[in-house]
């Protein structure tokens, strides 16, 4: 048997589990497992200039294909830059491995120079975490890590390593397989639950999908779709759920939650039974639970973790198990049963959808002065077909990606939706495009959230990850002003952003292409060389100055309910459409 | 409502701080809490009394289950169980409080462990309202110094927690 040392070890399971790419930034804790990254040839490392970069492009990597993510920290200081990172995985569950570097253990707990307990600190927001403190434990320790990143509901594993035992040699082999008595990932749903999901569903006269994150994260966008076209029934996602179904489907109604559509809202608001597939009921969705479930309607949820059922709202049939599993166990007993809603039930349903349709919530002005937010995110979707993946930081931007981007497929649309992060989306962008060498990546950002990671520019020069930034810079960190002008009666309270960077000469720094875009006139002529063959292998960065006072409709405020959205200037008085909520739908059923 | 929760976890370091970080992370009351390795050295077996709402207490065994060195989490409320409790009482005792001292632990089945000029320590189990009541029973101004050590749990009858 082989004799290696830790940090051998380390890059060898890497090596075993298939990782293709690490996102690190080294330091001396973690400098024998660079020494042995540069022995080596099968991974490469990815130079960050951020470790909560490094995360963010982990994850991000992760998003966009079928591997676990993985960073690479040094103790102390990297470890902690670390955690925003690691937190904003964890809440949107994506699996992925952090490894930390350690003071040596004999310095444990002296507050040794650069010391942080790690386990201690990312505890809250891993899914597990390890510290490794003797070398014969590491293989067995990464074995286990990415198995519990990838499996049941995925999340952040972290695993600290002292520096001494990245030294110290032991022989290596790595574990076949891992099996650990205490976790047993659940796969099948239960049958009879699925069967009774099944006869709700034929039951319903207002029937409605409500797919979150966890289908795209399980890999059920099939399933979602076969489900959703087999009984012709109004879907919605969430917005880690967008592009679980096409976002042009005639059945999808939109987005739900606090920006989501007014029919998607109403429609959650009014359906009389809901099936829940890997979403968990967020308070960004569903606002106050009583107000939700004021009209009465009967809930299935099926989620891979049975603690996100019935933790907001109490459900009628809980489902635990993989979405993919048992959606095709679902699929299949419809199919056998024949068991569709009522076509007229369904037939009224739809009339009512289409009423709410009507409006069209997300119709905003358009202008020949100022930029549109919208317009531009409009237009992206159109020059790049609706195919290219787009990531996005966290603000108004955010919300108009997620609306007037219309995702086609899962994994297309990646953001921090949990967390919130600022500073998420061009780290997650270049991670995004490692994974697909070939594809096109966008990141929306504004310059609010740019800035909080701004450096990666750098990276993505040394890198060439040719993503094409547009910046909808509204000179305001533009969600505050939007719920300053709300709520705090317009004070603007430190949220305009003064003294701003010339972002073209930014870009021009760091070696890439600027664009400064200040006439709807220019917006699509600067997208379509942004996209062009010319500037194929360039980052470009385009910065959009647009309207600074355009919100974001429809909102949900605080404390209310679905249907009671600020909505756009447009429908304003359609406000409190009544829905007959006991309206006679005949002997339909 | 009161539960007692009783939890199986792999006998490892860190274990019990993942568990107590839940309930502080979460919110969640701990009221008591006890915990030592089992006949199999590689098990904890941990007792939590806390309280709540059966939602809540569906939450924190949901939770639990979740944590991956959690092997088993029971509600011993659900069918009968015994509680114990353990606490130690150092009262003064002199003079003729000392008989006195002596006749009180013996109705409370207490068992005076270690004796001085001036003092008793006194040994006593049984449910926390019992050990309440000997405080109770007392002249506050005799009590020195309690140690309690929550209350631990195990089911009636035939029903176990084991893997
Ligand atoms: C790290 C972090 N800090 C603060 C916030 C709070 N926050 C949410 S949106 C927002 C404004 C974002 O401004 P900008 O990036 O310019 O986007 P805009 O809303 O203008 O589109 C802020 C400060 C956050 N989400 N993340």
């Amino acid at each position: 048997m082989e004799h290696l040392s830790g940090a051998e070890i380390v890059t060898r399971c890497l090596q075993e589990e298939g990782v293709e790419f690490v996102f690190g930034y080294p330091g001396g804790a973690v400098l024998e497992i660079y020494d042995a990254i540069f022995r080596q040839e099968k991974f490469k490392h990815v130079l960050v200039r951020h470790e909560q970069a490094a995360v963010h492009a982990a994850d991000a990597y992760s998003r966009s294909s079928d591997q676990v993510g993985v960073a690479l920290v040094t103790s102390g200081p990297g470890a902690t830059n670390a955690l925003t990172g690691i937190a904003t995985a964890y809440m949107d569950s994506i699996p992925m491995v952090v490894i930390s570097g350690q003071v040596g253990t004999s310095a444990i707990g002296l507050d040794a120079f650069q010391e942080v307990d790690m386990v201690g600190c990312s505890r809250p927001i891993v899914k597990h975490n390890f510290l490794v403190k003797d070398v014969r434990d590491l293989a067995t320790a990464f074995k286990k890590a990415f198995y519990i990143a990838k499996t049941g509901r995925p999340g952040p594993v972290v695993i600290d390593i002292p520096k001494d035992v990245t030294i110290n040699k032991c022989a290596f082999e790595y574990p076949e397989s891992v099996s650990i008595r205490s976790y047993n990932p659940p796969s099948k749903g239960h049958p009879g639950q699925i069967k009774k999901a099944a006869q709700l569903l034929a039951e319903a006269k207002r029937p409605y999908i409500y797919v979150g994150g966890g289908a795209v994260q399980g890999g059920a966008g099939a399933q979602v779709t076969e489900l959703v076209r087999l009984l012709g029934v109004p879907c919605t996602n969430t917005l880690m759920g967008l592009g679980a179904l096409d976002g042009t489907d005639p059945n999808f109604v939109g987005m739900l939650g606090m920006h989501g559509t007014y029919e998607a809202n109403l429609a959650m608001q009014y359906c009389d039974v809901l099936i829940a597939i890997g979403a968990r009921f967020d308070d960004r969705v569903i606002s106050v639970p009583n107000q939700f479930l004021s009209n009465p309607k009967r809930i299935v949820h099926i989620d891979v973790d049975p603690s996100s059922i019935a933790k907001r709202v109490k459900v009628d049939v809980p489902i635990v198990g993989d979405v993919k599993h048992v959606l095709t166990d679902l699929i299949a007993v419809l199919k056998e049963g024949n068991q569709r809603p009522h076509p007229d039930a369904l037939a009224n349903w739809w009339k009512q959808i289409n009423e709410w349709r009507k409006p069209d919530c997300l119709l905003y002005t358009p202008s020949t002065e100022l930029i549109k937010p919208q317009a531009v995110v409009q237009k992206l979707w159109e020059i790049t077909n609706g195919e290219a993946i787009v990531t996005s930081d966290v603000g108004q931007h955010q919300m108009w990606a997620a609306q007037y981007y219309k995702f086609r497929r899962p994994k297309q649309w990646i953001n921090s939706g949990g967390l919130g992060t600022m500073g998420f989306g061009l780290p997650a962008a270049m991670g995004a495009q490692l994974a697909n060498p070939d594809a096109q990546v966008a990141c929306i950002t504004g310059e609010g959230s740019i800035q909080m990671n701004i450096q990666e520019l750098s990276t993505c020069k040394q890198y060439h990850t040719p993503v094409k930034v547009l910046s909808l810079n509204n000179r305001y960190l533009g969600m505050v002003r939007q719920w300053q002008e709300f709520f705090y009666g317009t004070r603007y309270s430190e949220s305009y952003m003064d003294a701003l960077p010339d972002f073209v000469k930014i870009a021009e720094a760091y070696g890439h292409v600027g664009f400064k875009i200040e006439n709807p006139a220019d917006v699509e002529p600067v997208l379509k060389e942004a996209f062009s063959p010319a500037l194929k292998e360039r980052l470009v960065f385009m910065d959009f100055r647009t309207d600074p006072s355009e919100n974001v409709f429809p909102m949900i405020q605080n404390g209310k309910g679905l249907n009671q959205m600020d909505l756009p200037p447009h429908m304003r008085g359609l406000q409190q459409v009544p829905f007959e909520n006991n309206r006679d739908y005949g002997n339909l059923c | 409502m009161r539960h007692i929760l009783s939890v199986l976890i792999e006998n490892e370091a860190g274990a019990l701080s993942r568990v107590t970080g839940l309930f502080s992370a979460r919110g969640y009351n701990i009221d008591s809490l006890t915990v030592q390795t089992t006949e199999d050295p590689t098990l904890s077996r941990m007792t939590i009394v806390t309280h709540g709402s059966d939602d809540v207490i569906e939450q924190i065994t949901k939770q639990l289950n979740k944590l991956i060195e959690v092997v088993k989490v029971i509600d011993l409320n659900e069918a009968d169980h015994i509680e114990r409790e353990l606490m130690l009482i150092k009262v003064r005792a002199t003079g003729k409080d000392r008989d006195e001292m002596k006749r009180m632990a013996d109705i409370f089945r207490g068992r005076i462990i270690d004796v001085t000029e001036k003092t008793y320590t006194i040994e006593l189990t049984g449910t926390g309202e019992k050990l309440d009541a000997f405080i109770k029973a007392l002249d506050p101004a005799v009590i020195l110094e309690t140690v309690r050590t929550g209350a631990s749990g195990i089911a009636r009858g035939e029903r176990v927690l084991k893997i």
